[in-house]
């Protein structure tokens, strides 16, 4: 076996929200290829630190390297350009726009065409409009909305809305596809699909962080986790190590029954 | 082999119709002065160049407002910024109030109408960046109220710059611009072209079109690309765009300065179309009838804008025409006055197109009912 690649390594990520310690020394490290899982109770941070990373909030300290390179999440498109792209917890979707249009979007940081080309429509601009058009043609087929190509995203169902949030985020070709709460609202047929969906993203080489309430869900897909409980980091490493833990099961899962 | 036969004349059916209809626009705007000419004289083909001149300015304005969901409340600053640069670089005022110009320019700065044109759009543009820069953080009515101000700071500038150098000659505006002149013919004057008498306004009509023909083919661009996307997603959902890795920031100010250089084109050709140009026509009422015409239209669709300009325009006209008449016909006497009741019907149409229509009288088609390009085919909705 080789030595696995590090994608993201984080280290010592504070954030205080006035009173508040939201995040203390948090920090983690995603291997390139692997679903990374992010679980804890209600107010644990979850949010926060993914927020952090993707440049929405910006931390008091911390350490960014993202592929070998360190990044300073300060703008939230320049992180997308880095190459880290996100959905949200409740869906924000182009609602006005077709299921197409919104993945076109996703391709706006991977394209060029300016005001010039968009008035004269040179060769390369043709052909890079062409282009967006298909590949975005085929991430709704790769997530299994193909045939909504047309549909205002608005109408779509939610289990077809969080897809098309996911194809969006694929469009623009991220390094990391950061997922927060993708699984929530779902009903346990479409919570099967959304597993098979990002078991095959993985198995395509994509990297995934994933921070989820459905327990079950973390454990049976990630590679690694971990565990925040009050801003802190409880508990880290491979889902059956992290399950047996002390600590998260009194944070997080409970007192077992015996 | 069937399939392909009904696919290709479908196909020729479809570019056949809209062959008949670029015809029939063609037939009807080349008709219009002169059936207006006919019927009401020519103040109805000046009504006419004020129509295609509002639909100039609220096409640009449906790019900031329509497009990219900025409500923008000060736009008619920039066709102030417009005609002024027309009014100052083609009359004698600057010639005659400095006299180091005066030396340079014996004659006047006549720089031409095509050139100030050109020069219009970049300088419109930069002023509606300008202006764009510090509301880039507000949103809604904040926007709204800060754009209504730099539109009012523009005009009370255009007002007040005659002391103490005089640049705009303040209230009293700038006479004596130079007319249009293209291709040797002098748009001030009336011609006999081919049998046909052309009048001034006839004109500018043609020369009108032609501009409005050029603003809805680069609206249209600009709508199916990079750029249009980006400013659609602004205005869906700001922090998902910028999720996406839009620079929200860039991609509004473009918005802004887009919108500014149509609006500064338009105000280039008023000035000449006018020969005048003084603050009071740039008033915020202006700006409110410019937003009317885009909402009422139908916000970021352009046929439903051009509608709403041709309509409103139309419809203040035929007030100011018929209130007075039809009050003396049916109570022999004038109990409202015509200002008065054209506010007063003015108000109401708005009331009522937002009651009823609330998209807009011509709002973009509802998705599901646009033909299926690829794959989809065989969708059920």
């Amino acid at each position: 076996m080789t030595e696995p690649k590090i994608l993201l390594s984080v280290q010592g990520v504070n954030k205080r929200f006035g009173g508040l310690q939201a995040l203390s020394e948090v920090g983690l490290h995603i291997n390139a290829g692997e679903i990374y899982g992010l679980i804890g109770p209600n107010g644990a941070g979850k949010t926060t630190f993914f927020n952090v990373i993707t440049g929405l909030y910006t931390p008091d300290s911390g350490k960014f390297v993202l592929g070998g390179r360190a990044y300073q999440p300060t703008a939230v498109h320049e992180v997308a350009r880095a190459g880290i792209a996100r959905t949200f917890q409740n869906i924000r979707l182009f609602g006005d726009m077709t299921a197409l249009e919104n993945v076109m979007v996703g391709r706006h940081v991977r394209t060029r065409a300016g005001v010039f080309g968009a008035i004269f429509r040179p060769p390369g601009v043709v052909r890079e409009e062409a282009e967006v058009e298909e590949i975005a043609h085929e991430l709704l087929e790769y997530v299994g909305i193909g045939h909504y190509a047309n549909y205002t995203a608005r109408n779509l169902s939610y289990g077809h809305q969080r897809r098309l949030e996911i194809a969006r985020a694929l469009a623009t070709e991220p390094h990391l596809l950061a997922l927060d709460e993708p699984a929530a609202g779902m009903n346990a047929t479409e919570k099967v699909e959304l597993r098979a969906l990002l078991d095959k993203i993985r198995s395509d080489g994509r990297t995934i962080l994933l921070i989820e309430h459905d327990v079950k869900l973390v454990m049976g897909l990630c590679n690694r986790l971990t565990v925040l409980d009050y801003g802190k980091v409880i508990a880290q490493g491979i889902p059956q190590d992290v399950q047996n833990n002390p600590a998260v099961i009194e944070a997080y899962l409970g007192t077992p029954a015996h | 082999m069937t399939h392909s036969t009904h696919a290709s004349s479908a196909a020729q059916s479809g570019s056949q119709k809209t062959l008949w209809s670029v015809a029939a626009f063609v037939a009807i705007a080349l008709v219009a002065p002169f059936l207006a000419q006919a019927l009401g004289g020519n103040y109805w083909v000046r009504v006419l160049d004020f129509a295609l001149l509002y639909i100039m300015l609220a096409l640009g304005l449906n790019i900031v407002v329509g497009f990219a969901g900025l409500l923008d409340l000060g736009y008619i600053a920039f066709y102030a910024v417009g005609a002024y640069l027309m009014a100052l670089l083609s009359s004698p005022h600057l010639t005659t109030q400095f006299a180091a110009l005066a030396h340079l320019f014996p004659e006047g700065i006549h720089l031409g109408f095509w050139w100030v044109v050109l020069l219009a759009a970049p300088v419109a543009a930069l002023f509606g960046a300008v202006l764009g820069a510090p509301t880039l953080k507000l949103r809604g009515d904040y926007l709204a109220i800060v754009t209504l101000g730099f539109g009012e700071i523009i005009r009370i500038f255009m007002n007040n710059l005659d002391r103490p150098v005089n640049i705009t000659n303040g209230p009293k505006g700038i006479t004596a611009v130079d007319s249009v002149s293209l291709f040797g013919l002098n748009f001030s004057k009336t011609h006999e072209l081919f049998g046909f008498t052309f009048t001034p306004v006839v004109l500018y009509y043609y020369l009108l079109i032609v501009m409005v023909v050029i603003v809805v083919f680069v609206s249209l661009r600009l709508q199916h690309s990079r750029i249009g996307r980006a400013w659609v997603a602004i205005r869906e959902d700001e922090i998902a765009a910028k999720a996406m890795g839009i620079n929200t920031r860039n991609i509004k100010l473009l918005a802004f300065a887009m919108g500014a250089a149509f609006g500064g084109v338009s105000g280039a050709v008023f000035g000449a179309f006018q020969g005048f140009v003084s603050p009071e026509s740039f008033v915020l009422w202006e700006s409110i009838y410019v937003l009317a015409i885009v909402v009422l239209g139908g916000m970021g669709h352009i046929p439903g804008v051009i509608l709403g300009g041709v309509l409103l325009v139309g419809f203040q006209e035929l007030l100011r025409a018929g209130a007075i008449p039809v009050q003396e016909l049916l109570f022999g006497k004038v109990l409202i006055d015509a200002e008065v009741l054209r506010s007063l019907l003015f108000g109401l149409a708005l009331v009522v197109v937002m009651l009823y229509r609330p998209a807009g009288l011509w709002p973009a088609p509802k998705r599901e009912d646009r033909p299926v390009t690829r794959r989809a085919a065989g969708v059920d909705a």
